[in-house]
């Protein structure tokens, strides 16, 4: 029998000796791309696609056509396909890994919400159809509002805002237009410190005063401070629930029945609604106006890129004043009621927020979500929201300072501070050693009221078996943070990039791109 | 001339009618590096306490508000190129805004240097 002695090697020889990683010609290393621009790898003088030569036409731009190129790289189609696909391997998503970033609800999609929003008959729908074409469409959209009212124990709902602050503008609007119609200007807003950031620039951008109410040490809004400051000037008061600090403002009846006794409106921004879904029915909390964000509760985090959606509640009282345009069913009929139909009984609405009807992409993926989840499992999300949150919370609480782990079980986040950290050390170390460990960093200094603050929200999809490799890794970093190891403030090092000098990055930002020689030349 | 300071870690420098208003260093070293600085407009009035100014950090952006009443004369459009200027010379170069003073008994409440030493060790 003869035997081959020279083979192929099957096992690594001496390759785990430090330092052996040598660097290669073109910068890629294995399945770590080095991607250049898309202007790097494409010219300008070359095209990827073969047009018929365009017909003469006579411009009546006048002085405003285009008489030079418009300098896009040309690519073929593999170029490009490959260009995006290696960009996106660089890239950290939900389908990847555990995402923790907390007020965020980076919940798994369920892939069934992606084949029924690409179902021709909702996927390639004209907004101007005409409405006996799209009854389907319509149906969904009324049948989604329904179980928003119906979760939220509310009179009714607007639907087409388009994210969470449209939805703050929405029902800010209502509620000046509510004010107005009964003559009674007032100009202050009330936002408590533990509220969402997009409620003070809300009130701001509709033109009202913002004034802060401070929070309670155990981070909950001061209620005495809150009805001292209530007045004939106040128009509304803005509260996240529950707030940024992942806690449940226990006081909220007390507080809407204060604002309502002083004869203004309780917004509250439903951002975090997932921790109450299916529990808790803010109508019952006395509140007026609150949006829901489908692309959180519902699933579809972050609009899943975008856009997102953020139905309006509102209570009986600004009910009458919601935006154009809704859906009314007629006996067997889905209509559009708009500003031609409205007169009749919907004389007051503040108006119009959106050209047509809404995110109908994220409509039939939320009705999607809620019909597969019924209304059982729906509260089991919420349930199993808070599980995973407090399971974080206890686990890290012997090494990260929780500062309102005193006061009480959490709600859908965990929100740690740097307290205890040893000298220098900072929550970006840790958020950036979490990069080298696997995971998208946690919110990082949100809530401003906690300092250094990271804010983990781990949603209910995780398993335990993900939720404690979490917390391996957030462990072994605070460690590492408390124990002062110099190496923390180099990480990332597995990352395409290194730390990046955000400083530097924010004075002089470089938002184009020059050609080389170009760029020489100016210099 | 005289340094007035406000618990929200501005000071005033008080030169006849005009007032000189800046973020102290103690402020600046709380933001981190500042990356933007957005002034009022000259010729804009202000209440005491309204927001009359932005400064934006690699941590948050924070409003800078009139220590007392008046009308700005001049902002330190340095800044606007130059927004490092607040962490590097918060308290001389790093101005934002002069204002001519409305109430020259809006001053009496403020603290002086030491008072505002002290303030600052207290927290």
């Amino acid at each position: 029998m003869t035997m081959l002695k020279e083979g192929r090697p099957t096992a690594p020889q001496a390759l785990n000796e430090a330092d052996t990683t040598p660097a290669t010609a073109t910068g890629n290393r294995a399945l770590m791309l080095e991607e250049a621009l898309i202007f790097e790898i494409g010219s300008t003088e070359t095209t990827g696609v073969d047009f018929a030569e365009a017909p003469k036409v006579v411009s009546r731009l006048g002085n405003l056509a285009r008489t030079d190129g418009i300098g896009l790289p040309g690519l073929s189609e593999q170029e490009t396909v490959r260009h995006y696909t290696r960009l996106s391997r660089q890239n950290y998503a939900i389908d990847l890994g555990l995402f923790p970033l907390g007020s965020c609800t980076m919940k798994h999609n369920p892939r069934l919400n992606e084949k029924v929003a690409r179902m021709p008959g909702f996927a390639d729908l004209h907004p101007l159809a005409p409405q006996s074409t799209v009854q389907g469409a319509l149906a969904v959209i009324h049948e989604l509002a329904a179980w928003l009212v119906t979760l939220t124990g509310m009179h009714s709902v607007a639907m087409s805002p388009k994210a969470g602050a449209h939805g703050e503008l929405c029902g800010l609007l209502a509620i000046r237009a509510a004010l107005e119609a009964r003559g009674d200007a007032r100009s202050v807003i009330l936002v408590p410190e533990s509220a969402h950031g997009t409620n003070p620039a809300t009130a701001a951008f509709c033109g009202y005063k913002v004034e802060d109410i401070p929070a309670t040490p155990d981070g909950r809004v001061d209620l005495e401070a809150l009805k001292a400051r209530l007045g004939p000037d106040v128009a509304a008061v803005m509260i996240t629930n529950p707030n940024t600090c992942g806690l449940f403002e226990r006081d909220m009846k007390t507080i809407s029945d204060a604002v309502h006794a002083a004869g203004a409106f309780v917004y509250c921004d439903g951002a975090n609604f997932n921790a109450i879904v299916g529990r808790v029915r803010p109508g019952d909390l006395g509140v007026d106006a609150m949006h829901i964000n489908l692309h959180k509760t519902f699933s579809t985090p972050h609009g899943g890129g975008g856009p997102g959606s953020g139905p309006v509640v509102l209570s009986e009282a600004l009910a009458p004043f919601a935006p154009l345009p809704f859906v009314e069913k007629q006996g067997d009929k889905f209509v559009l009621v708009e500003e031609e139909t409205a007169e009749d009984h919907h004389g007051q609405t503040f108006g119009r927020m959106v050209a047509f009807h809404g995110q109908m992409g994220m409509f039939t993926r939320a009705l999607t979500y809620i019909l597969s989840h019924g209304a059982d499992g729906l509260r089991q999300v919420a349930t199993d929201a808070v599980l995973n949150a407090n399971y974080i919370l206890r686990s890290l609480d012997d090494v990260l300072d929780a500062p309102f782990g005193g006061s009480g079980p959490c709600m859908h986040e965990a929100l740690f501070s740097d307290k205890g950290l040893a000298e220098g050390f900072t929550t970006l170390d840790i958020a950036k050693g979490l990069i080298d460990e696997g995971f998208h960093p946690m919110t990082m200094y949100f809530p401003l009221v906690v300092h250094g603050a990271m804010l983990v929200e781990p949603t209910e999809t995780e398993s335990k078996a993900a939720l404690d490799q979490f917390i391996l890794a957030l462990r072994s970093l605070a460690e590492r943070a408390k124990a002062g190891d110099e190496a923390l403030k180099g990480a990332p090092y597995f990352a395409p990039r290194r730390r990046l000098d955000e400083t530097l990055a924010a004075r002089k930002p470089v938002l184009t791109w020059t050609e080389p020689e170009l760029a020489e030349a100016a210099e | 001339m005289s340094r007035y300071f406000t618990d929200e870690h501005e000071w005033i420098d008080v030169a006849g009618e005009i007032a000189t208003v800046g973020i102290t260093d103690y402020a600046q070293e709380q933001l981190g590096d500042i990356v933007f600085v957005e002034l009022p407009a000259e010729g804009t009035s202000f209440e005491k306490g309204d927001d009359a100014a932005v400064v934006e950090s690699v941590k948050a952006a924070s409003d800078v508000y009139a220590p007392i009443s008046g009308e700005v004369v001049e902002t330190n459009s340095a800044l606007e190129d130059e927004p490092a200027l607040v962490n590097s010379d918060a308290e001389e170069d790093g101005w934002f805004f002069k204002l001519r003073i409305a109430d020259a008994s809006e001053l009496e409440g403020l603290m002086n240097e030491a008072a505002y030493k002290k303030f600052v060790a207290s927290l």
